[in-house]
């Protein structure tokens, strides 16, 4: 991928290739033609790679440290525990690439035979590798990810994404945009500093046109393991993704406690739900899951082809 | 948090005014959150607009004399850390304070962002271990919710200080959603006498590394 100048006014914009900014990119003729401004021809080789997978759920948050990355392994790691049910975790965080480190996985991309990942991690060959990369280098992997991965028969992909609603999740959304998204879900921590942002999320959701499938409000309550009283650690200062929900008339999938066996069991890169199937935090998961799963039952694509013809 | 929200930024002749959050303006602000119409108006940019944003906050604003800027970035080593490097660069000293919590994931991404530095030439000032155990209010066990120890470690295999740790406590949580001057009003808080302490560090140490 090329490095784009300071500036650029985008490819598809009407001063692509003309603006004073254009001057010297390599790229300079090709957007005047005004060819920068077709769609981009992946997405439509992106839609016949994603005929084989049934559902593709995007798990977002507006800040980072919330729990998104330890959610979308355990969504990924509750729906395999189906081994009729073949599941895919895509991981795009592309500077802080952690889905390796919580599946447990050192190169290898299969953690059970039904349940494989992708992330640029395993492209890394050591753990203090940093990936300096501008957004458009970002979105070429992740078009890579979506297009050259050969996914196979998928019933679940799940895509983890960086904090935010940038180069990615545009990206993500893009190139997954004729392959038809079930839609998003969205991680959160009960304090109005954290819900902010989900708000903004939840707009960028709405513009590009993305279902969300519900919110999920992580850390919510501390059960001290000596006294089992409960305290919040992140207060819900303004009545938490409860409140949040009720006035933007979306669903709350559920409220996950904070654990410390959870952070443990990713630190050790294993599922957190074998490791405590009983606790509190593995049911909150549990049922978040199941209505994730009720949701997209809900929503089955047209069967257009017939599989095995 | 700083309980500026809302305020507008106005222009004078030297660039964009930044917003004082403190009486004896001490403390200025310059932030994308004051140029939305709404706090939930999502910024959906990609990085050229986003890095062109950055160069203006640092040479369009009218910062005035400063002993201190202070650069909150978001998590990453991509477009805006680059762009905020590149555009504070020519303005030295410039050293970089960071941010992990005890866990091993979440140091396993911040080992990538001590290589960011250092292939980016940035002085690291130190490391610095947020969310590090939690003191339940009802009975003072102490537990270490998000793990322990990352912090240090990471510091001790990067080779570069360790400046301490912060431990968890909802009411700075609280007071900072409320806009509340948390160093007035919680000096019994378990967190004070931590964030005090390394404020105390960079304040006496920053100098001297970063000559």
């Amino acid at each position: 991928m090329e490095e784009v100048p300071q500036g650029c006014p985008g490819t598809g914009s009407a001063q692509a290739g003309r603006g004073a900014s254009c001057q010297g990119c390599p790229n300079q003729r090709l957007c005047a033609s005004g060819a920068g401004a077709a769609p981009d021809p992946a997405i439509e080789e992106i839609k016949e790679k994603m005929k084989t997978v049934k559902h593709k759920i995007l798990v977002l948050s507006g800040k980072g440290g919330v729990g998104k990355s330890t959610f979308s392994a355990h969504l990924a790691h509750g729906l395999a525990e189906d081994e009729n049910t073949q599941v895919a975790l895509l991981d795009i965080d592309i500077c802080g690439p952690s889905i390796p480190k919580i599946m447990g996985l050192e190169g290898e991309q299969f953690v059970e035979d039904n349940l494989g990942v992708m992330s640029v991690g395993f492209l890394l060959s050591s753990p203090d590798d940093a990936v300096i990369w501008r957004g458009p280098k970002k979105n070429g992997m992740i078009k890579q990810f979506l297009r050259d991965v050969d996914w196979g028969e998928v019933d679940y992909l799940i895509v983890d994404t960086p904090p935010g609603t940038s180069d990615e999740h545009l990206s993500a959304v893009q190139y997954l945009s004729a392959a038809r998204l079930d839609g998003a879900v969205i991680i959160t921590t009960p304090q109005e500093v954290s819900l902010q942002d989900v708000r903004k999320e939840i707009n960028f959701c709405h513009k590009v046109k993305v279902p969300i499938i519900g919110v999920v409000e992580n850390m919510s309550v501390f059960v001290c393991p000596k006294c089992k009283k409960e305290s919040q650690i992140f207060p819900p200062t303004t009545g938490g993704a409860e409140v949040m929900c009720q006035d933007l008339k979306i669903p709350l999938l559920g409220k996950v406690p904070l654990d410390p066996h959870i952070g443990k069991s990713c630190d050790k890169g294993q599922s957190f739900l074998m490791d405590a199937p009983a606790s509190a935090a593995a049911l909150a998961y549990r049922r978040i899951i199941q209505r994730i799963q009720e949701f997209c039952g809900h929503h089955q694509p047209k069967e257009e082809h017939l599989v095995g013809s | 948090m700083l309980r500026a929200q809302g305020r507008a930024v106005h222009q004078c002749d030297s660039g964009w005014v930044p917003v004082f959050v403190d009486q004896e303006q001490s403390i200025s602000l310059m932030s994308v959150g004051f140029l939305l119409e709404s706090p939930d108006e999502a910024v959906v940019w990609r990085g050229p607009k986003k890095n062109a944003l950055i160069k203006q906050f640092v040479s369009d604003v009218a910062w005035g004399q400063l002993d201190y800027l202070v650069v909150d970035t978001p998590p990453g080593t991509s477009d805006e850390h680059m762009a905020a490097v590149e555009a504070l660069r020519p303005y030295g000293p410039l050293g970089a304070l960071v941010v992990t919590t005890p866990q091993a994931v979440s140091v396993g991404d911040v080992r990538r962002e001590l290589t960011f530095c250092r292939k980016t030439g940035l002085q690291v000032v130190g490391v610095v271990e947020n969310m590090s155990g939690f003191v339940c209010p009802h009975c003072t066990e102490c537990t270490n919710v998000f793990s322990q120890g990352g912090g240090a470690e990471l510091a001790r295999l990067a080779g570069v200080p360790f400046l301490g740790s912060v431990p968890l406590d909802p009411e700075l949580t609280r007071s900072l959603e409320e806009g509340r001057d948390f160093i007035r009003d919680f000096p019994q808080s378990p967190a004070f006498p931590a964030l005090s302490s390394i404020a105390q560090k960079v304040l006496s140490e920053a100098p001297a590394r970063l000559s």
